[in-house]
């Protein structure tokens, strides 16, 4: 029998590897198609090379590979701390590692070939759909499981929040991926026009809501106190903003749809739940922001601090614009304009990937047993080429949302369009440019932190860190549950 | 204040409760919005002139799935003058009622498609899917060549459109015996173009999009 319980940072340190490498992939493949949309010729006349076959290489390899990737790794890293116990079911533990990479493995390298439903974030055929769900049942397992043994009584708010993101992205993934199989390849969803349309964008939104803000503000809720070295600014603001946030979000979904052949009351609801999520969003941002009360001087040494701080605010700022954009007469100019590209990159680049970077950073050097990263240069050097391509990125396409939202619709005198159509592409082709140039800055910066993760990891790698025990008030013999060993 | 709070203490005391409170408010939207539409869709009598698509449209269609023409081009025109003007009668649900998935799309790198059926000729269709830059010098959409070398597989349409009528899509027994012969020496490139002309052709064509709907008082005003 063992002794003393120590945490499980192996699964951590796995998930780590995993988000470093997949996030240089999928922003990789990000700027290769934002480099074929400004030069056409990238696209090689190789189907498999070509923006539309890999667009969603894109999009799946950095939400559902690197956040993914990084969301469980974190998930069971905060969920063993803030309960005080080892990781329940190891071993349905590693399966969630290796079958969530397969799955992503096996997404990436089918859509190219055109293996793919063509629903939007959610492309992969139906064999990776079952497989990405048994993986995601096991990970809500381990997790419950983990949470049914905790030593701390109370449930700490970030668990709430991966719990929320767990159950919601279950839901949602199977039910928007309910299909009638034609072959292994091959198959057509149950739904079909206006209720296929309404399912796709209960979905899509809610992946951004569930898979991009809830498992994220997990992160958040346990990281920054941890980074700023203080307590949560407000414990009872964090409730009301979960409960508003979780139930909110789900009704938001059809301002994807306002002005389309979708019945107007589905629209107007939309918009409504829209502007009211605007209250749990900034609840959010700002019980983060205030944390740092007492701690602001981090900014000046602390690297992760600084993009946990950037990540609140472009939370609070993408989010304004999320709601505004669910305006009727706002998304009249902007639908279907590389203003929602804009919108997508400030919440993804802005809010998510700082948080998990700055989270990442936050956690590394304890997951990896080194007192701090390995390179403070490093962080630093990643955070300026971070927040350098993400301005170019967002008002690059700021710019050419409204150009082309403006053009689109102008009328002369006597109520004649002014512009054809392919006008407005040759005015954003520079932007184009601009936000190719910002994109690669950003995956330079990833490579910056791979590195300096691979020096951080040299210990690990040589087996020469020891584990960390879990700290267990009681003696021994009254312990409840009785420690876990360290088996994998 | 106090004994209000006691109630959330309870929840965040007990990870099934949790669980189980998360489970339910999260399902509420989604039952709200996605309930009626699908009660209204299982009652909607297609109009008469509005059928599944033709096995070498359906062909055509599941290229454009494929190849992800979505990405970049949407097939729902709204109900606005800017984009009647530029493309036509907006869009009505019933027209994409055989779509599956649905192609309305996000985002309009190039223009809209739900009524480019017969806007060009099928010759400027194929040079256009080919290479783009023949037709529009400065367009910047890949080009699809391997369509043109792409033989179509007359079985493999049988199983779709099987696969389709089980669904409920209402294919008939004649359909499904034509439709190896349609697709009999045609290429993926045929089929897409068959496709493309036959997009937002249906209703107008019969001149049997609702009057109410033609009314130009229910459609935004320009700003």
């Amino acid at each position: 029998m063992q002794t003393t319980e120590t945490y499980n940072d192996y699964i951590v340190r796995l998930f780590l590897l995993a988000a470093a490498v997949w996030g240089i992939v999928g922003m990789s493949i990000g700027v290769l198609v934002a480099a074929q949309m400004a030069w056409p010729a990238l696209n090689f006349d190789i189907s498999w090379l070509t923006f539309s076959r890999l667009r969603p290489n894109h999009t799946f390899g950095v939400i559902f590979a690197f956040g993914g990737s990084a969301l469980m790794g974190t998930c069971y890293y905060v969920v063993q701390r803030t309960g005080h116990t080892r990781l329940a079911l190891p071993r349905l533990a590693n399966f969630t590692f290796w079958g969530w990479q397969l799955a992503c493995f096996l997404a990436m390298a089918t859509m190219p070939f055109g293996i793919t439903q063509s629903k939007e974030y959610a492309e992969p055929e139906w064999p990776i759909d079952i497989l990405i769900a048994v993986v995601w049942v096991s990970f809500g397992a381990v997790f419950f499981a983990t949470l049914a043994r905790r030593r701390i009584r109370h449930i700490y708010v970030a668990n709430w929040y991966y719990g929320a993101f767990i159950i919601a992205v279950a839901l949602l993934h199977i039910v928007n991926n309910l299909v009638l199989p034609v072959s292994l390849t091959k198959s057509y969803p149950i739904y079909s026009g206006v209720v296929d349309a309404m399912v796709q964008w209960w979905y899509g939104h809610n992946a951004v809501a569930f898979f991009l803000t809830a498992g994220f503000l997990g992160m958040m809720y346990y990281f920054v106190p941890r980074q700023a070295e203080q307590p949560l600014w407000s414990y009872r603001f964090s409730i009301v903003n979960f409960w508003a946030l979780i139930s909110v979000y789900m009704w938001a979904g059809s301002h994807h749809l306002i002005y389309t052949a979708l019945p107007d009351w589905v629209q107007s609801v939309g918009t409504v739940f829209s502007l009211v999520l605007l209250m749990p969003s900034w609840g959010s941002a700002a019980n983060g922001l205030l944390t740092f009360n007492g701690s602001w001087h981090k900014l000046r040494t602390d690297p992760a601090a600084k993009f946990m701080v950037i990540s609140l605010v472009f939370y609070g700022a993408s989010t304004f614009e999320g709601s505004m954009m669910a305006v009727k007469s706002v998304n009249e100019l902007s639908h279907y304009t590389d203003w929602t590209i804009a919108h997508v990159h400030s919440g993804s680049i802005g809010w998510v990937a700082m948080i998990t970077i700055g989270s990442l950073y936050a956690m590394a050097p304890r997951a990896l047993g080194q007192p701090q990263m390995y390179s403070r240069n490093g962080m630093e050097l990643h955070f300026w080429l971070h927040v350098i391509g993400l301005l170019l990125y967002v008002i690059a396409m700021w710019a050419a949302g409204v150009t082309e939202g403006v053009m689109w619709r102008a009328t002369d005198a006597n109520g004649a369009l002014i512009y054809p159509f392919i006008n407005s592409l040759l005015a954003v082709k520079p932007l184009y440019v601009i936000r190719f140039g910002g994109g690669l800055m950003i995956v330079a910066g990833m490579v910056v932190m791979a590195w300096n993760l691979w020096h951080t990891a040299a210990d690990a790698r040589k087996n020469l860190i020891t584990p960390i025990p879990v700290p267990i008030p009681e003696p021994e013999a009254q312990q409840m549950p009785p420690p876990l060993s360290a088996a994998r | 204040m106090a004994s209000g709070y006691r109630y959330f203490e309870t929840v965040e005391k007990h990870a099934g409760l949790l669980g189980i409170g998360i489970a339910i408010m999260v399902s509420l939207g989604g039952l709200a919005e996605i309930t009626p539409l699908f009660i209204r869709a299982q009652q909607m009598a297609p109009p008469a002139n509005v059928k599944p698509y033709d096995a070498l449209r359906l062909a055509g269609k599941d290229i454009y799935v494929r190849e992800g023409c979505y990405l970049c081009h949407s097939q729902m025109i709204r109900a606005l003058v800017a984009e009647t003007e530029r493309y036509g009668h907006y869009s009505v649900a019933e027209e994409s009622m055989y779509d599956r998935p649905h192609q309305w799309g996000s985002k309009r790198t190039g223009p809209d498609l739900a009524r480019v059926g017969g806007k060009y000729s099928d010759d400027w269709q194929r040079q256009h899917l080919i290479n783009p830059r023949k037709t529009e010098l400065e367009s910047n959409m890949p080009g699809y060549p391997w369509l043109a070398k792409e033989a179509l597989d007359p079985s493999d349409i049988l199983a779709r459109m099987r696969t389709l009528r089980r669904l409920g899509d209402p294919y008939t027994d004649a359909d499904l015996a034509a439709a190896p012969a349609a697709l009999e020496g045609k290429t993926a490139l045929d089929a897409l173009v068959a496709y493309l002309q036959g997009l937002g052709t249906t209703l107008s064509a019969n001149g049997t999009l609702p009057d109410a709907m033609l009314d130009p008082s229910a459609l935004e005003p320009a700003p």
